[in-house]
């Protein structure tokens, strides 16, 4: 394996809290390249052929494993596209662990793409965690548009955990999903913008079979004079029952467009909607200042609380 | 020692300014229990806030051991042991009760010492430390989770502004037991009570009743506490729920 420098460590450790090699399955991606890869006896990952990216197949009934794909771009000017397939046998229990950070000291734009496709197998739970962080004070952008699709088999759970707390840009975040009878997805966004940033987070779901369920919830915050758009909708064409929400924190001259939407093609689809967009109220920075804080520390804590 | 000078307030109201705190000079002495009573609208949570930095004075000076901190923010007075539990508290998404425990404790607060404050204030310690200062809890559970901040912060004067606000029968009494303790565990600890409620003015040492801004009367509770009872000022538990007959 490639040895990685320490701004790579640096950034390995924001995205995936990871300080070295990770135990069990795993495919490290630097600058471009892959920097080391690892799978194990139920866990087998291959590089494509066609394409930049890895196909990473799960055995059925493989518990209690776990796969981490952590992408470091710290070379100013690189742009790729990358393609990650994710076969989850029947009956599996896993956690998979994704994310990249981006360090772009330079003048040029640093951008990565990644294109995550999920196949859940019938009865698996997943946990999914991805986070994205942006460092390095360079003129050049740090640019990420991932996209993720989901296709869950009937009886199978995914948790996702997206992060993006810091530093990066630009970002458009596109994440479909679609369920089978008996699926349920949980979904816990955090975002967070500042600077002169833009993200936009859409999320399309799609409770296909009766018992599905979905529960997409994200928290954000605008700081500075960043923008955020926010589109959440799910679509009901079965049984279903369906939840979104879209809540924010708005400071400074951020703004922020919170979108969730339902569509219902079933009488039986039970889906609910909720959105709020507010400054944090002066009561709670008077709160936590009578125990003691400054005003800006009071306003750390509710932020860091909000989007713990 | 607590001292206020010739302290004035006034707030807009609409064209005209409201004098809220009018020329208002008094002085309450280190290990006192002082309940401040009085009819609504005479100036209590005010006075409070004032103390506490919340609200700035328009007129006058506040002393706290001899140093003014009129001018002072509400950090720095917390920071020089000014304590303040709120009438209504207040809620936070995603901040959980042993996070505001910590806070107040301005330290890794341990998760039994935190349990000992929440059982202080009567509460099941594994059922709400984890748990998120957010609408889920009652009104009742948020107030003694109030209190239970200024108990976590061993404060050097503590305000309390209406405690038994929502706060069940239950739960009052053992509201005064917790003054109570608060008062034999330093005897320096000074602690100021804004209530209406008789047995709570029963365990003062000091009562203080304002009207119109004003010191109305201030004296010791046998000077003070016959005199009220059976007006709005001293009222029994049930007052608030029966009226007028519910008085003791």
């Amino acid at each position: 394996m490639k040895q990685m420098d320490a701004v790579q460590k640096r950034l390995l450790q924001e995205v995936a809290d990871l300080h070295d090699i990770p135990e069990g399955a795993y495919n490290l991606r630097a600058n471009g390249e892959s920097v080391g890869r690892q799978s194990t006896a139920n866990i087998e990952i291959t590089p494509k052929t066609d394409v930049s990216g890895i196909d990473i197949r799960i055995k059925d009934g493989t518990v209690r494993e776990s796969v981490h794909i952590p992408v470091v771009l710290s070379e100013s000017g690189l742009k790729e596209v990358v393609y990650n397939d994710f076969y989850v046998g029947d009956d599996c229990d896993v956690l998979i662990v994704a994310g990249c950070g981006i360090d772009n000291c330079g003048t040029q734009d640093s951008q990565h793409d990644g294109i995550h496709r999920f196949h859940v197998g019938k009865r698996s739970k997943l946990r999914y965690v991805e986070k994205h962080y942006g460092s390095g004070d360079g003129a050049g952008k740090r640019l990420l548009n991932p996209v993720t699709e989901v296709y869950m088999d009937e009886g199978s759970t995914m948790e996702m955990e997206m992060v993006q707390i810091k530093g990066v840009d630009s970002t458009e975040r596109k994440t479909i999903a679609e369920l089978k009878a008996d699926a349920k997805l949980i979904v816990r966004e955090r975002l967070m913008t500042h600077g002169e940033q833009s993200a936009s987070s859409i999320y399309q779901v799609s409770l296909n079979g009766d018992g599905s369920s979905a529960d997409v919830v994200s928290r954000s915050v605008a700081r500075d004079r960043s923008y955020q758009k926010l589109d959440m909708c799910i679509v009901g064409n079965a049984a279903c029952s369906g939840h979104t929400e879209c809540d924010s924190i708005i400071m400074d001259s951020g703004r922020i467009l919170a979108v969730p939407s339902l569509e219902a093609n079933s009488v039986d689809a039970a889906l609910v909607h909720e959105a709020a967009i507010g400054k944090i109220a002066g009561e709670q920075l008077v709160k936590l200042m009578t125990l003691g804080l400054t005003e800006q520390e009071a306003e750390e804590q509710i932020i860091n609380g909000f989007l713990k | 020692m607590l001292e206020l000078r010739n302290v004035c307030f006034s707030a807009d109201s609409g064209d005209s300014t409201a004098e809220i705190i009018r020329d208002l000079s008094l002085t309450v002495r280190d290990g006192s229990f002082t309940v401040i009573t009085g009819p609504n609208g005479g100036g209590k949570s005010t006075l409070a806030k004032l103390i506490a930095g919340i609200e700035k004075t328009t007129g006058g000076q506040i002393l706290w051991n001899g140093t003014d901190i009129t001018d002072m923010s509400i950090t720095d007075r917390a920071r020089l042991g000014i304590g303040f539990a709120f009438q209504q508290p207040v809620r936070f998404k995603g901040l959980t009760v042993l996070d505001l425990l910590r806070i107040a404790a301005g330290k890794t607060l341990s998760v039994s010492d935190a349990c000992e404050y929440l059982s202080t204030v009567g509460l099941c310690a594994k059922d709400y430390i984890r748990r998120e200062v957010n609408a889920s809890l009652s009104g009742g559970e948020l107030k003694r989770i109030e209190i239970a901040t200024v108990l976590a912060r061993n404060v050097q004067l503590a305000l309390f502004d209406e405690p038994e606000a929502g706060i069940d029968l239950w739960s009052f009494q053992n509201l005064i037991r917790i003054f109570e303790r608060l008062r034999e565990s330093d005897k320096s600890r000074t602690v100021i009570v804004i209530s209406h409620q008789e047995r709570i003015l029963n365990i003062a040492d000091e009562i203080i009743v304002l009207a119109d801004g004003r010191v109305k009367q201030q004296g010791t509770r046998s000077e003070i506490l016959p005199s009220l009872i059976g007006t709005e000022y001293a009222a029994g538990t049930c007052y608030k729920i029966t009226g007028e007959e519910g008085q003791a």
